[in-house]
């Protein structure tokens, strides 16, 4: 976890490609020719329209979807052995908890299956929940909870086995703004307060400016990475992140690289923040309010 | 309007004042007790046809033959209790094995959705000849059969029927197929079952009560109805068919009761309580 680091990416992927076979015998190419590095400690959101292969390519590294060629490694090892080894957890769209186990249940899962046992266990599930703040619902079942609270039980669950690597998979994509915006704060305390390096699917540029250190700008057909955006932002973050001109500029930057236009082109200066924008705050940020998708 | 909707709202109904039990259970039970007091005069009265009987004629057949009915509640009773454990078990390894190979599956799946739309109960006199017609076994075989095709239809639906995130889930883990079923398929089969198995219970009566028509010992509800009746004993053919009803009602409430004991956390999803 903490020890295998050096310079040593956690995610290493090059000359990825996925096709999948189409029905009249065909092939699509769902993603072609990715490379990335993702290093210790990242939070990396991957953006871009349905059917760029962002999902798909978060799929690849977790091993749950073979590529078609080029190689992953996670962790220095196979995606296949890092997936053995537990190395990563996972968050999808849908909380996925089971409707007969309860929060806590839910969370001992993934410590059930690997055989933790005892204090140990306890320990770590009174942690985990601690760190979604649902200790005080550890005996609820997942229909008496709010869609929110479901998914900080599947964040819970997927971090109980301390993996080196978040994968998640749009996760606050079902739901409302409100609670999308709270729950963003909250990963961003638990990577903050885990140092887990996050690789983070979305279709929201907001959300993708807020939560990452870099922003991978996909787009479709076939899948390819598209640009990459440092995200400058200062940390540690806050709301108050999301009312800065460079928050804005970001949003914009990120938006033009989903336009397929080159930021650079028409902004040679991208690291000094916002000096001469043309645009008043009040239009960026209307701009920014809308979400990609 | 709105003053209407006002005067509602302060007043609630005076079943509603009773409380929610009480609300919830008076009504059908009213209606139930007029219509045997209906069917009480109307037979008493012979506007309706004699082999309707009376309540009262029920009601006495009931103590005059109690003996006798009792006994053949309780054969009746084991034969389809016997037919729904037979039913239930075959079924549910049938399940695992459609839900373990997806060839068993799409050969076994298809036959049986067709298998069940026949009328089965037509099988009984096979069963009888089969198995002996004084047999029990006849009549639990016929039972049995009826019982199966919900079982295992609605169980390997259960076994199937996974959410694919919930198996990506698993996947991450990287366990085995066993621990898969172990930990998803069978409790998300668990609410399948228990439907199924309510549905599966009155079946059971039904084919054994049906199977006894055909033949076989006299001292088991289908035969005492049908003696009964034959012989113009009206009333001790619906003391039979009461004291059947109320040996599967029983066997219902068992059923449900353990259903509520087994899957908690479905009964209230589904009521929507706690």
């Amino acid at each position: 976890m903490t020890d295998a680091t050096a310079d040593r990416p956690v995610v290493h992927l090059s000359g990825l490609d996925k096709s999948f076979p189409t029905k009249g015998g065909g092939e699509t190419a769902a993603l072609q020719g990715i490379d990335l590095d993702v290093q210790t400690g990242e939070f990396i959101s991957l953006i871009g329209p349905s059917g760029c292969g962002k999902s798909t390519l978060l799929r690849i590294v977790g091993d749950l979807i073979e590529p078609t060629a080029g190689s992953v490694e996670v962790n220095g090892k196979s995606a296949r052995q890092a997936r053995v080894d537990r190395d990563y957890g996972i968050v999808f769209q849908a909380p996925v908890l089971f409707d007969w186990r309860s929060v806590e249940a839910n969370v001992r899962l993934p410590l059930e299956i690997s055989g933790v046992t005892g204090a140990e266990r306890d320990k770590r599930i009174d942690e985990m929940l601690d760190l979604v703040e649902l200790s005080g619902f550890r005996d609820h079942y997942p229909h008496q909870l709010s869609g929110g609270m479901q998914q900080r039980v599947a964040i819970a669950r997927a971090l109980a086995l301390q993996p080196a690597l978040l994968l998640m998979d749009e996760p606050f994509g079902a739901l409302d703004e409100m609670t999308r915006e709270r729950l963003n704060a909250e990963v961003l305390r638990i990577w903050r307060a885990t140092g887990k390096t996050v690789i983070f699917v979305t279709h929201s540029i907001p959300e993708a400016v807020f939560l990452s250190t870099r922003a991978v700008v996909m787009s479709p057909r076939p899948g390819r990475i598209s640009h990459v955006v440092d995200v400058d932002l200062p940390q540690p973050r806050s709301e108050d992140s999301r009312e800065t001109d460079r928050y804005y500029e970001l949003v914009t930057e990120v938006r033009e690289a989903l336009r397929g236009r080159t930021p650079d082109a028409d902004k040679p200066d991208t690291d000094t923040p916002g000096t001469d924008e043309p645009a008043s705050p009040s239009q960026e940020r209307a701009r920014a309010e809308g979400s990609f998708g | 309007m709105t003053a209407g909707t006002a005067a509602a709202k302060r007043q609630p109904g005076w079943l509603a004042r009773l409380g929610p039990r009480a609300g919830k259970i008076l009504p059908p039970l009213v209606v139930f007790v007029v219509l045997v007091l209906l069917w009480e005069i109307l037979g008493k009265a012979g506007s309706i046809p004699r082999p309707l009987s009376t309540p009262t004629s029920m009601a006495d057949a009931l103590v005059e033959h109690a003996d006798v009915l009792l006994r053949s509640a309780w054969a009746t009773l084991i034969e389809a209790l016997g037919g729904l454990l037979i039913g239930t078990a075959l079924g549910l390894i049938m399940a695992f094995a459609a839900a373990r190979f997806i060839v068993a599956r799409d050969i076994l799946l298809p036959l049986a959705i067709g298998a069940a739309a026949i009328p089965l109960v037509a099988l009984a006199p096979i069963f009888n000849n089969w198995f002996g017609i004084a047999n029990p076994l006849s009549k639990m075989a016929m039972s049995a059969v009826l019982v199966f095709f919900p079982i295992f239809i609605s169980a390997t639906r259960g076994l199937v029927e996974v959410s694919p995130s919930a198996l990506e889930l698993m996947r991450s883990y990287a366990v085995s197929d066993t621990e898969v079923l172990r930990r998803v398929r069978v409790p998300n089969m668990l609410p399948f079952f228990f439907t199924a198995l309510k549905v599966s219970t009155t079946l059971a009566f039904i084919g054994a009560i049906v199977a006894e028509y055909f033949g076989g010992t006299s001292e088991v509800i289908g035969r005492v109805v049908l003696t009964a009746m034959f012989a113009g004993n009206f009333g001790l053919g619906w003391a039979g068919i009461l004291l059947g009803a109320l040996a599967a009602i029983v066997a219902y409430l068992v059923v449900s009761a353990v259903e509520r004991r087994a899957i908690p956390w479905y009964i209230s999803l589904r009521d929507g309580d706690i």
